[in-house]
């Protein structure tokens, strides 16, 4: 059952953001920075951590989990330590997958050609 | 005789490209999702916490994002699943490489350097500063209550 809620949650998640591209002049970045916003906010609140409880990878793959794992990340290092967490949180808890798309795209960006040039 | 041609309209009228890329896109990143979940079982069975397999999932993710960029087969994945491959993490790390890639003629610094940023910055900018504003509320609410 959870590839289940996996695949129509996170499917839904697409499909709301296909219908955003298609139906409102939002460009791909802005539904991006949107995703991860929306998801700041409901991770704060505390409703996205149900979501990720019931889909699982439906919800923390969209790019609204990475929002989440924001707010969380945020929280804890709040709890943690104090006030500096406002500012600390953030990049931390994004540490990981921020990292990681940068790490392995510069090193496609010295293995791969240039695409523009073919 | 219009009432006719209304009918025959609508039934010979191509699909809304609205529905069929949105179903695409379901499918697609449901799909993609099913997937990740299958991974993070994987890793989950290798002994790592939640969080670890949560995150090595999408690190898995982005590596396959930006190894199929390079090679030039996400483009025309994407043009077919749309925001199915966008809004999953893998769109994030088709948005670092592809600019990255692309202006390697412009120099590492501000060529590379810079470009790789044209989508993450903004995505970054934005989480980090929700998350500083939630922060701040977070923080008073803890003080007050």
């Amino acid at each position: 059952m959870d590839y289940l809620y996996a695949f129509l949650v996170g499917g839904a998640l697409c499909a709301v953001a296909q219908i955003l591209l298609d139906r409102t002049k939002l460009t791909a970045a802005r539904i991006l920075v949107g995703y991860v916003v929306a998801g700041v906010a409901l991770g704060g609140v505390g409703l996205y951590e149900y979501l990720v409880d019931f889909a699982g990878a439906g919800a923390t793959v969209p790019l609204t989990g990475f929002g989440n794992v924001i707010a969380e990340g945020v929280r804890r290092a709040i709890d943690e330590r104090g006030a500096v967490g406002i500012l600390t949180g953030a990049l931390t808890s994004a540490s990981g997958g921020v990292g990681a798309a940068l790490v392995f795209g510069f090193i496609a960006s010295l293995i791969f050609k240039d695409r523009k040039q073919k | 005789m219009t009432e006719e041609y209304k009918k025959y309209t609508v039934r010979h009228a191509p699909k809304s490209p609205v529905v069929k890329d949105t179903l695409r896109a379901f499918l697609c990143g449901g799909a993609l999702c099913a997937a990740a979940e299958g991974l993070k079982n994987l890793y989950l069975f290798a002994m790592m916490s939640r969080d670890d397999a949560s995150l090595i999932t999408s690190v898995t993710l982005v590596f396959l994002a930006v190894l199929t960029t390079g090679l030039g087969v996400f483009d025309s994945a994407a043009r077919f699943a749309g925001a199915g491959l966008l809004v999953p993490i893998t769109g994030f790390a088709n948005a670092v490489a592809a600019p990255a890639i692309d202006s390697k003629t412009e120099g590492y610094v501000l060529g590379v350097g810079a470009k790789i940023f044209t989508v993450a910055g903004p995505v970054i900018l934005y989480g980090t500063v929700s998350g500083a504003l939630y922060g701040a509320i977070y923080y008073l609410w803890r003080i007050f209550s």
